[in-house]
């Protein structure tokens, strides 16, 4: 009889698998996707995983609520290894059971909430994601890597200079910034497992806001040897250097379009800080209308190639976004230097507050924030890994 | 006995056909194992606290003809005092040299063209109402604004190097108008040869 109770058990894990690849409206009701968060309610859980599933939830776009008000029910344990089960309270039907051993009960956690946004909004969780950072230590700064949630910091120099700029490239765990260690504004690139590093530009004047195209191979950056900052292209080490935009007022922190064509970047040409697209190859800029957001700087362009989130100075910092197209900008959050995770929905960014810069992170639909708790000191600029 | 056989060929019968829907795949492995992740080893300072830069890989970087090689500077000391009062300031978010201000450059000018061994290092500053990126581009355009001044005086592009700390160097602590308007400047240092 015990046979077959076990059968039964294991035959309801592959019919409730099956009714989800059957039916997606099981797991999806209503706009899950859309500006408002989905209602979920958490339970058994306690400790660490408790507050890493929370912290992973919400900034994907989940919002706590008692059962009774609930999208979805997420219950679960953590003695020993973290387990879950994902139920939707409508049909009583479980959408997801999972158990899981190895490393921490902090990454088995953050294994269990991807899996939870996987499950309900059909996007890759950022669970297991990297972020990179600069923090001040007095006159000085150094470059850290640490988990997206800013546990598990790093540090990834130690020169006792001033660093800035910090960007992934993508696809490999290397990181290419900005240092004055030789006394000059210099790019670098630094392989994380080996610590080796090497020069990338050295250029007479200002080398800065490195940023690697999608596929690996070029980096854009600002070069002031030409007599004013702007925009330039090389191979990643360096390498067949030339010159994209020739502004006399200059140019900063370029960006690339996931298709690699485009360099977005910010320029003051026209007295004010805006936003232009020029193509990678050259030729002539184009201004891409923030309509609504003036002294548009710091671009980032999502993953999934809809959006620019930057940063427009109205009075205080504001984080915004706008369609890559151009057009109305949309206005989220206090704060500066954003940087999309690659689920194209959720943003790391730094707040100013009390003379220090606190890492944070946005859900852009949603347009909730919440600080990196785990980050002390001045800290900001950061990239997310993708 | 025959109830049971008859529950047991109906949940191998439902089994076959939740088998069928799923395409033959196997079930859901209950537990997940995540395996250790591979945390990088922390960056090996070398002697001094400088990183390994290895002898070699530095790609060949050239110079341009108007500006400073950074590296020649090792050769020159650093003198903060001879100009101190001399600093350029600027208006927000502007780079352009204001009238009030080409006098001290002048000055600078005059120096060095009676101190032909000598440079000097112009260092472009900013408040902080301006997002990091974008400031460290404006103190560059500041001291290249200053630069080019010099260079109308008569000054060799050649002798005059400029650095840009955006608003990672402020004169003046603090969030106000006084503070802000101390902060926007450029300092001149003059570089001397250490023989």
């Amino acid at each position: 009889m015990k046979r077959i109770t076990t059968f039964i058990c294991c035959l309801i894990v592959a019919i409730s698998g099956t009714a989800r690849a059957q039916d997606p409206k099981v797991v999806v009701p209503g706009d899950l996707k859309g500006t408002r968060p989905v209602l979920i309610t958490v339970s058994g859980f306690g400790g660490e995983v408790d507050s890493v599933l929370r912290f992973d939830l919400f900034v994907q776009g989940f919002e706590f609520v008692t059962a009774d008000k609930a999208q979805f029910q997420l219950a679960g344990s953590n003695s020993g290894r973290v387990e879950g089960r994902l139920i939707d309270p409508l049909t009583k039907q479980q959408i997801l059971a999972k158990a899981y051993t190895g490393t921490s009960l902090r990454t088995q956690a953050h294994a269990l909430a991807d899996e939870i946004v996987e499950a309900i909004l059909h996007m890759k969780g950022i669970g297991r994601t990297k972020i990179a950072f600069k923090c001040d230590k007095g006159s000085t700064s150094e470059i850290y890597i640490a988990d997206f949630d800013g546990h598990n910091a790093e540090a990834a120099t130690a020169d006792g200079s001033i660093v800035a700029a910090p960007t992934w490239a993508p696809g490999r765990r290397a990181l290419y910034y900005t240092s004055y260690k030789l006394s000059n504004p210099d790019i670098y690139s630094q392989t994380l497992a080996s610590g080796e590093r090497h020069i990338v530009a050295r250029y007479s004047g200002l080398n800065t806001s490195a940023a690697i195209s999608p596929d690996g191979r070029h980096v854009a950056m600002i070069l002031s040897r030409s007599g004013s900052p702007n925009v330039w292209i090389a191979d990643a080490d360096g390498a067949n250097l030339r010159q994209v935009t020739k502004i006399p007022e200059g140019a900063s922190s370029p960006c690339w379009s996931p298709d690699g064509t485009t360099i977005c970047f910010s320029s003051s040409s026209t007295g004010r800080a805006a936003l232009y697209l020029v193509s990678a190859a050259g030729g002539q800029p184009r201004r891409l209308s923030t309509i609504g957001t003036p002294n548009a700087t710091e671009p980032d362009w999502s993953p999934d190639g809809k959006t620019i989130v930057f940063t427009s100075q109205m009075g205080d910092f504001q984080i915004c976004t706008v369609p890559a197209s151009g057009g109305e900008a949309a206005v989220l959050a206090a704060g500066e230097d954003p940087s999309w995770a690659p689920n194209s929905r959720t943003v790391v960014f730094a707040r100013r507050a009390g003379g220090k810069r606190i890492l944070s992170m946005l859900d852009a639909p949603t347009k909730r924030v919440k600080e990196l708790p785990a980050i002390s000191g001045s800290c900001s600029q950061p990239s997310w890994s993708k | 006995m025959m109830k049971r056989a008859s529950l047991f060929s109906l949940l191998t019968l439902a089994a076959i056909l939740s088998l069928a829907v799923t395409g033959c795949k196997s079930p859901q492995k209950p537990i997940t194992d995540i395996p250790g992740g591979k945390r990088p080893p922390p960056v090996n300072p070398g002697p001094g606290g400088a990183l390994a830069i290895k002898p070699g890989v530095e790609p060949g970087v050239g110079t341009v003809p108007i500006v400073v090689d950074p590296s020649v500077l090792a050769n020159y000391n650093q003198d903060r005092e001879t100009f101190k009062n001399d600093t350029v300031y600027f208006d927000f978010d502007r780079a352009a040299v204001k009238k009030s201000e080409q006098s001290k450059i002048e000055t600078v000018a005059g120096h060095l063209k009676g101190n032909r061994s000598h440079m000097v290092q112009i260092e472009g500053h900013c408040d902080e109402r301006g997002t990091e990126e974008y400031n460290r581009a404006l103190g560059e355009r500041r001291a290249l604004a200053i630069r080019e001044y010099l260079v109308r005086l008569g000054v060799d592009a050649d002798r005059v190097h400029t650095i840009t700390y955006g608003e990672d160097r402020p004169a003046v602590s603090g969030h106000n108008d006084a503070a802000w308007s101390k902060n926007r400047r450029g300092e001149f240092v003059l570089l001397t040869p250490k023989n």
